[in-house]
């Protein structure tokens, strides 16, 4: 229910009514579909998830990067190339063993674009953004992800420009690994607060 | 607005259904083409982001409900289009030969250009705009409104109490936004405790910190 709708075929009405509309911008010359071609490469091969476990990885081993981080999260997340849409203001929180961040946007589909990309089909969906500001450790029990007792939850509802990141708590038994290792164990659903970062051995292929 | 689009808190919704990380971007090539167009007409400045997210609002509320997302930004795009006189119902019903646009629009985004633009974004901090009225460390309360037209005020937080944990600087106002005027104010980052939301179905301990501007709130005396 809600718009959780994930793999339905869509109502041909719906196909339709996107082709009328690109047709009629592309006429009106508006548009050109080479660069919507563009824009669709940029945030299916480009732009994703694997910016963010870029920046995690570094403030994992880098002190001076994650001080940076705090200090300006945009500024420190541009260093590494990653800027702009949808994510003009980037803030970084930081879990550890006494704070748990989790990120949503109840009146929309708010999401740090430039870092994580596109938001997952549950993160817009009515579900997620209804209950997680109310019961949040419900929702992310329903994740896999127990959070104890003595850790503060912090929600963090999108309604403005600024976008959030949770940069993961680092795994034990990590020390001395490369920047390159540590990304494997981050994940996009990690640095939206659902999830814990993986642990060592539960990382995938690369 | 009082619409269903502002969620948080809502009941029977159901449950969370976590996807794969593994899963693509998009889900048909219709949605590809929709985010895309959203994106591509950008430069043209028809519309600000806050006038598209007023315009996804107003989307028949049974329908907001049984929607995709990107089903909200297509009927947000075709309305938003149509009030700013670039098409027209009849065109997009196909009942109407496409006319020539008669508005002066910013320039089309060319191929080339897609990071280029994308990379840069927007800019939604001002150099001027009204003073601030709180201070980082300030107790203040979410007002109790009900505007008829776009508010980034959820009604969960407000006639609620905070504290003021971060401020943002000067930002385009996004209720005054949505309706053509910028009203640059303070952002700030505001901390609701979960059992002052909630009650006592909140968790001591708990918080909810939330973005709102100087409009929204007011002093606690």
């Amino acid at each position: 229910m809600g718009h959780n709708h994930k793999h339905d075929e869509p109502p041909s009405d719906t196909v339709l009514r996107v082709k009328t509309l690109e047709s009629l911008l592309v006429e009106k010359g508006l548009i050109d579909p080479k660069t919507l071609d563009a824009i669709v490469d940029r945030y299916e091969n480009r732009v994703g998830p694997q910016n963010g476990k870029a920046v995690v990885a570094k403030a994992w081993s880098d002190p001076d990067y994650l001080s940076r981080l705090r200090e300006d999260g945009t500024k420190a997340i541009a260093e590494l190339g990653f800027s702009g849409a949808g994510g003009e203001e980037i803030v970084v929180v930081e879990n550890t063993n006494k704070v748990h961040n989790v990120v949503v946007c109840t009146l929309c589909s708010c999401y740090p674009w430039p870092v994580l990309g596109l938001p997952p089909v549950w993160y817009k969906s009515a579900p997620y953004r209804s209950r997680v500001v109310r019961e949040p450790r419900k929702v992310l029990e329903e994740f896999g992800t127990h959070i104890p007792k003595e850790t503060e939850v912090r929600v963090w509802d999108s309604t403005a420009e600024m976008r959030y990141l949770v940069i993961p708590r680092r795994p034990e038994g990590t020390e001395g690994w490369s920047e390159e290792d540590l990304q494997k164990l981050v994940t996009r659903d990690s640095m939206i607060g659902v999830t814990e970062a993986k642990r060592p051995g539960e990382e995938e292929a690369a | 607005m009082d619409g269903v689009h502002d969620m948080g808190g809502m009941h029977g919704m159901g449950p969370v259904n976590p996807e794969d990380e593994s899963d693509p971007v998009f889900h048909a090539e219709w949605e590809k083409r929709v985010f895309a167009i959203n994106n591509a007409i950008g430069p043209l400045k028809i519309r600000s982001i806050d006038e598209s997210r007023h315009a996804r609002e107003r989307m028949k509320p049974a329908l907001y409900l049984s929607s995709s997302y990107y089903q909200i930004w297509l009927d947000g795009l075709e309305r938003i289009l149509s009030e700013k006189g670039i098409l027209t119902v009849e065109e997009l019903a196909r009942e109407a030969r496409p006319e020539p646009i008669t508005l002066s629009t910013g320039s089309k985004m060319a191929p080339d250009q897609v990071d280029a633009f994308l990379d840069k974004g927007g800019y939604f901090l001002r150099e001027e705009g009204k003073a601030a009225r709180f201070k980082v460390g300030d107790l203040v309360r979410g007002r109790n409104i009900h505007p008829p037209g776009h508010t980034r005020l959820p009604s969960y937080a407000r006639g609620k109490q905070g504290e003021i944990v971060a401020d943002y600087g000067l930002h385009v106002f996004a209720d005054s936004n949505a309706h053509g005027s910028e009203d640059p104010q303070h952002l700030y980052s505001v901390r609701f405790s979960s059992t002052e939301l909630w009650g006592a179905d909140g968790t001591e301990g708990d918080y909810i910190y939330i973005d709102l501007w100087d409009d929204h709130l007011e002093a606690i005396s």
